[in-house]
């Protein structure tokens, strides 16, 4: 048993359920303990650093600092909330003022010393046998087209450990229970990010090239690990297709949700129900 | 070279030393362009964005729309060949925008403002909360009905806001970044 603190994210309980539905169940089966950090406070997401630095900061700071009080390292399932908890953990790390500063701003002491992980590296941590061992419905015969978009893999100066242009985690992931993977241009094209409510038509444009994309490479479906990501391609499809006259009737699944078919977990219990494009096909398919 | 005097110099300077980024380096190679899933939603692509603060032309950069419609996906940053942090300046520039006012009518300052509103007051994000205000206070209550529908229906928003007992810490958090950014640039 590893265990981790775990910060799930404001969606965790909203529109990203399955997300950690999925995340929780397949942790279980990995022999993840993820003890969820007690009063955690929202990273403040793109609007938190778009609006004032320190704020960008110190928001993510209070959860690292609640984090190593814990005494653990720390798995962060949203790509959008791992890529705040590092970029302030690195920042403030390398500035002893900021260091300072942020004391004054959380009103207790700041210590951020223990590692962030996506949930990603998490389960790769794992490792690929006991990965393997666990498989007993392998992915033979689904094609996937791994998504990483930005936040897993950028800025390459701060998020380490996979390549910023053509990342593989993910890939080596899926392939490893069985999927096979498609050598694609998109994976960490954006998808308009949290530009859906204020400029719709940045995310339907790239939501659609992804779309495109995934469709030339016959992939069976789109793998994600960011619940932003996942909204934009899923619940925005429907719209892609009305605005652009498109038929796009693409699965868009967590990437946790493929494991956890692979190992045998039930798609209930993984949220598979709750897409706004079908996936049962596809579970047909699998389990 | 360029060498400005003044004012425009100034403005040069001081976004060079908030975001840390060498501005004055960049030669216009347009590669930050060239890869910006935004550039053709803009007024200035990213590359003249960087150009217009090379020339101090500072009320021209805060007001253009470009910087409230990129999405911070920092692929500008991971290529700029002289290494300088485009997705950076963008934040800075975004912040002085804010501090002159400049924002006032850009739909992604309205959003960012009313996310963090949701987060000041229940330490973590009210999705309904922030959907429900976002249609009223842009006059299209009903523009996101048919998506907040299936989210309802498969109970993925969440009616009731989040509350946590560290509220007051995070309400600390928003009033004392405030007041250190504001003392630090005035
Ligand atoms: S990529 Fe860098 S050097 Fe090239 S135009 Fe953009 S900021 Fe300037
Ligand atoms: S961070 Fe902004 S400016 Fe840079 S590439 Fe992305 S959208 Fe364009």
């Amino acid at each position: 048993m590893v265990r981790y603190a775990y910060y799930p994210g404001c969606v965790a309980e909203g529109s990203g359920r399955e997300y950690e539905m999925a995340n929780r169940a397949v942790a279980a089966r990995l022999g993840l303990e993820l003890v969820e950090i007690e009063d955690w406070n929202c990273c403040g997401a793109t609007p938190g650093h778009n609006t004032g630095h320190l704020l960008g900061l110190a928001l993510p700071a209070r959860n690292l600092a609640l984090a190593s009080g814990m005494g653990l390292d720390l798995v962060a399932p949203c790509a959008a909330c791992y890529n705040r908890l590092v970029t302030a953990q690195r920042e403030i790390a390398c500035d002893p003022e900021l260091q300072v500063l942020m004391g004054r701003l959380l009103g207790r002491d700041y210590h951020g010393d223990r590692r962030v992980l996506s949930m990603v590296e998490a389960v790769a941590a794992v490792g690929a046998e006991r990965m393997k061992a666990l498989t007993v419905r392998p992915l033979e015969g689904i094609t996937v087209a791994c998504y990483y978009g930005c936040l897993l893999v950028r800025p390459p100066a701060v998020i380490r450990g996979d390549d910023p242009e053509d990342p593989r985690l993910l890939d080596d992931l899926l392939r490893g229970v069985g999927a096979t993977t498609v050598d694609w241009a998109h994976k960490t094209e954006c998808c308009g990010a949290a530009q859906a409510l204020p400029h719709e038509e940045v995310v339907l444009s790239r939501v659609r090239r992804i779309l495109e994309a995934a469709v030339t490479f016959r992939a069976d479906c789109i793998a994600t690990a960011c619940p932003l990501c996942h909204a934009n391609l899923d619940q925005r499809q429907a719209r892609v297709n009305r605005r652009f006259g498109t038929d796009y009737r693409m699965p868009v699944l967590y990437f946790t949700q493929l494991l956890g078919l692979a190992f045998g977990l039930n798609p209930g219990e993984l949220g598979l129900g709750l897409h706004f494009v079908p996936t049962a096909e596809l579970v047909r398919r699998i389990a | 070279m360029l060498v400005l005097s003044g004012r425009g110099q100034e403005f040069a300077n001081r976004v060079s030393l908030e975001s840390g980024q060498p501005v004055q380096q960049c030669y216009q190679c347009g590669k930050c362009t060239a890869g910006c899933p935004a550039a053709s939603f803009m007024d200035y692509a990213p590359h003249q964005v960087i150009h217009l603060v090379q020339l101090g032309l500072e009320e021209v950069v805060l007001s253009c729309r470009a910087i409230w419609v990129c999405t911070s996906c920092y692929t500008c940053t991971a290529r700029c060949p002289c290494r300088i942090e485009v997705a950076r300046i963008m934040d800075i520039l975004r912040a002085r925008a804010r501090r002159k006012g400049l924002h006032r009518g850009q739909r992604a300052a309205l959003f960012a403002d009313l996310f963090l509103d949701s987060v000041r007051r229940h330490g973590r994000l009210h999705e309904l909360e922030l959907g429900a205000r976002w249609g009223l206070s842009t006059g299209q209550p009903w523009r996101e009905a048919d998506l907040a529908a299936g989210l309802v229906a498969k109970r993925k928003l969440r009616l009731r806001p989040p509350r946590i007992k560290g509220v007051e810490e995070v309400r600390r958090i928003f009033r004392e970044a405030a007041r250190l950014e504001e003392g630090e640039h005035g």
